[in-house]
């Protein structure tokens, strides 16, 4: 069993044009930065993004939407980024709003082997369009299917040679879940260790569902937005 | 006429001993300022945090200890972090006892609009629509007006909807409000120094008033 690869150029080999990823991170916290950096330098494009955010202009996926690569952007909140938006307005990006937790689950539902969720989220909107509804026990829920993505590429805290991976405070976030649900999943960490150095019952994410991990270098975790309490 | 500070204050009263609460962007967020510190309240945050804190004390931040807000935030004894998928679990498990949001309208049946306007950026409804379809006990925090001078509680929403016949309570800077069931917003309370023409004048939606409506209490 050989997952460990050297740096996030060699994690990203296979990815290609076209192809559908999902990257791990909520708003800024928990982003896969050196693959993110890797697949800018690619110049791999017509990407189908899954990622709750789109980053900032000049951090995180909006670095991948500044160099045109990504083609659609399927994502829960993408306020906060211009390039985004110019992209959006002009046509030149296709974006697919949905729901917070629906977003999760489809995630989840993958990584369990589901082909679909039901949730209530969206019922009597427009998420609701098209998609097929069902009552149980008088309450309608939304037909919703779960993800098919070719790559998942995830950030976690501590990784062993196996894959087995834990993460760190509210940047676990998305990670676990699309840990789960990749084709194949890729992660990097910020401290790679020898089996044996992670306690197993503290262990987040299974090495089963990790196939290439790396120890990233030089992580910025950009704050979004600072805020601090008066002494 | 209440200012922002004062609808939190006011929103916190509704809060009780035990309760797991999810706080919305905005006013909501202040709410937090002020539970009394004798309750036992712990904060839900949908990025995958029970037991949220206040903002650090400056060089206490730490990059990956947010809010759903993005902001840089604490975590209290007894914090539990958890994925998103988790999050929104106990979210639709109705394990959130109250969930306090903003709205740009709300419909005097419950109907909530918060998340787009046709036409402007769209930014995303985030965990809304998620919070809105399972919370059994929403209350919104909104201007009763907007900044057009139009009025927020209608009889039917005109923005694209975040979810349908969800919203119970309703505090503005004007009153508090129970949003019935059958339809149309009862006024509970009226804000110190605003009568019940003034708040007539504000609500286009159908208001409720029965007998005598007694000053809000800060």
């Amino acid at each position: 069993m050989n997952k460990v690869v050297k740096d996030a150029d060699t994690a990203i080999k296979g990815i290609s044009d076209g192809m559908t990823l999902m990257l791990g991170g909520f708003g800024l916290c928990g982003l896969p930065e050196n693959c993110i950096a890797a697949l800018v330098n690619s110049g791999i494009k017509d990407l189908t993004c899954i990622s709750n955010n789109a980053g900032v202009d000049d951090f995180g996926i909006g670095l991948m939407l500044k160099n045109r690569q990504v083609k659609k952007m399927i994502s829960s909140y993408v306020g906060e980024n211009a390039e985004f938006e110019r992209q959006l307005l002009s046509g030149e990006l296709e974006v697919e709003l949905i729901p917070q937790g629906t977003l999760a689950t489809r995630c989840m539902a993958a990584g369990y082997g589901m082909p679909a969720i039901f949730t209530p989220a969206g019922i009597g909107t427009e998420v609701a369009e098209g998609k097929e509804i069902r009552n149980f026990n008088g309450k309608d829920y939304l037909m919703e299917m779960a993800f098919d993505a070719d790559f998942a590429i995830v950030k976690a805290w501590k990784g062993d040679t196996m894959g087995n991976l834990v993460y760190r405070s509210t940047a676990r976030n998305f990670n676990p879940v699309m840990a789960m649900a990749g084709k194949i999943t890729i992660a990097e960490v910020e401290e790679l260790v020898e089996p044996g150095e992670l306690d197993p019952d503290h262990v987040h994410t299974p090495g089963i569902y990790v196939h290439r991990i790396f120890q990233g270098k030089n992580y910025e975790k950009r704050i979004e937005k600072r805020t601090v309490s008066e002494r | 006429m209440l200012n922002k500070e004062d609808i939190a204050k006011r929103i916190a009263r509704e809060i009780k001993d035990g309760f797991y609460v999810n706080l919305g962007i905005g006013i909501p967020t202040l709410v937090a300022n002020y539970i009394p510190e004798e309750m036992d309240v712990v904060l839900q945050s949908e990025n995958g945090l029970l037991g949220m804190g206040p903002f650090p004390y400056e060089g206490g931040e730490d990059p990956d200890t947010i809010n759903a807000g993005k902001q840089t935030i604490t975590m209290l004894p007894g914090s539990a972090i958890f994925d998103s998928a988790m999050s929104f679990g106990m979210i639709r498990a109705k394990k959130v006892n109250l969930t306090i949001l903003g709205a740009m309208e709300v419909s005097e049946n419950g109907d909530i609009a918060n998340w787009k306007i046709p036409g402007k950026m769209v930014k995303g409804m985030g965990g809304a629509m998620d919070l809105v379809a399972s919370a059994e006990n929403i209350i919104v925090a909104m201007q009763h007006v907007n900044k057009a001078g139009e009025s927020k509680l209608l009889p039917k929403c005109t923005l694209p909807l975040t979810g349908v016949k969800c919203v119970k309570k309703i505090v503005t800077e004007l009153g508090v409000f129970d949003v019935l069931t059958e339809g149309g917003f009862k006024l509970l309370e009226r804000a110190p120094g605003i009568t019940v023409e003034d708040i007539q004048q504000a609500t286009a939606g159908k208001l409720i008033v029965e007998g005598d409506i007694t000053e809000m209490m800060l």
